[in-house]
């Protein structure tokens, strides 16, 4: 009788708990998505008429009085089922669909904080905008301490040297 | 100081160039973040004490890069670059390195 105890034990511990962890991981996982791409499309939208271009050069209608360089960055982890559907993945190859949206929001992330950045000193544009993306190690050299990637924008902003000079 | 990562500063001309300027740090992320990002691994999302870390760390990069163009008597610095790699477990490099003009 007490062995047929510990038997079921051993399983809830060796099957239960890694299953439970990943339906966690799933459904607050999802939450927290949802939530911050809301608030990312809400963002966008408020910064729509904020002029942001990769060009390296100025657009001849615009004039500038002052610029600066801006930048926003996010550092994000993978979370535990993403990682799981991943490797399961790795076995056949293919498109890893778990991981693209969590990539996208990063670096969307990041875009809207460099915007901020420029908004927040009274800069009118962003020109020259690049995005770089770097992978931090793991803390620990099994392999499973913590890992992130992180997402950079940088750019040059500038004030325009007249309210309406992108108006003509 | 004007930093641009572009070839010029908008709307100013260049008149001298004094070579290239760098500047680096290397960071340990500590072990109390280190256990709020091991939480946040399970969940996913942004693991905001590494951000913070992070660009705390390229504005440092980025601070002494303009103490090197400083000290070359240079008034800006152009097409300013970063790079990030991670050199051993748990600790990062942050690079900044660009140009040292003099504009008018």
């Amino acid at each position: 009788m007490e062995s047929t105890f510990y038997q079921v034990l051993e399983l809830v511990l060796n099957f239960g708990l890694p299953f439970l962890l990943l339906l966690v991981a799933y459904i607050v996982g999802t939450m927290l998505e949802k939530g911050h791409f809301r608030s990312i499309r809400k963002r966008e939208s408020e910064y729509a008429t904020f002029p942001v271009v990769t060009f390296d050069t100025m657009p001849d209608d615009w004039s500038a009085s002052s610029s600066t360089l801006v930048s926003g960055s996010v550092v994000i982890s993978l979370d535990y089922f993403k990682r799981v559907i991943a490797g399961l993945r790795a076995i056949v190859g293919g498109r890893i669909k778990t991981y693209e949206p969590l990539l996208e929001r990063a670096r969307r992330e990041a875009m809207l904080r460099m915007i901020e950045d420029a908004r927040r000193d009274g800069y009118d544009a962003i020109f020259n905008v690049r995005l770089e993306t770097s992978r931090l190690a793991n803390s620990r050299r099994d392999g499973k301490g913590t890992a992130g990637v992180e997402m950079l924008a940088f750019g040059t902003a500038v004030k325009f040297a007249s309210r309406f000079a992108r108006a003509q | 100081m004007e930093i641009s990562n572009t070839e010029s500063i908008p709307g100013r001309n260049i008149v001298q160039f004094y070579g290239v300027v760098t500047g680096n740090t290397v960071r340990a992320k500590h072990i109390g973040r280190d256990i709020m990002a091991g939480l946040k691994n399970i969940v996913g999302g942004e693991l905001a004490g590494y951000t913070e870390l992070l660009q705390d760390s390229r504005n440092e990069a980025t601070q002494r890069m303009i103490q090197q163009a400083e000290s070359m008597g240079a008034n800006a610095v152009v097409n300013v670059r970063f790079a990030t790699s991670s050199i051993s477990q748990g600790a990062a490099e942050l690079f900044a390195y660009g140009t040292a003009v003099r504009v008018e």
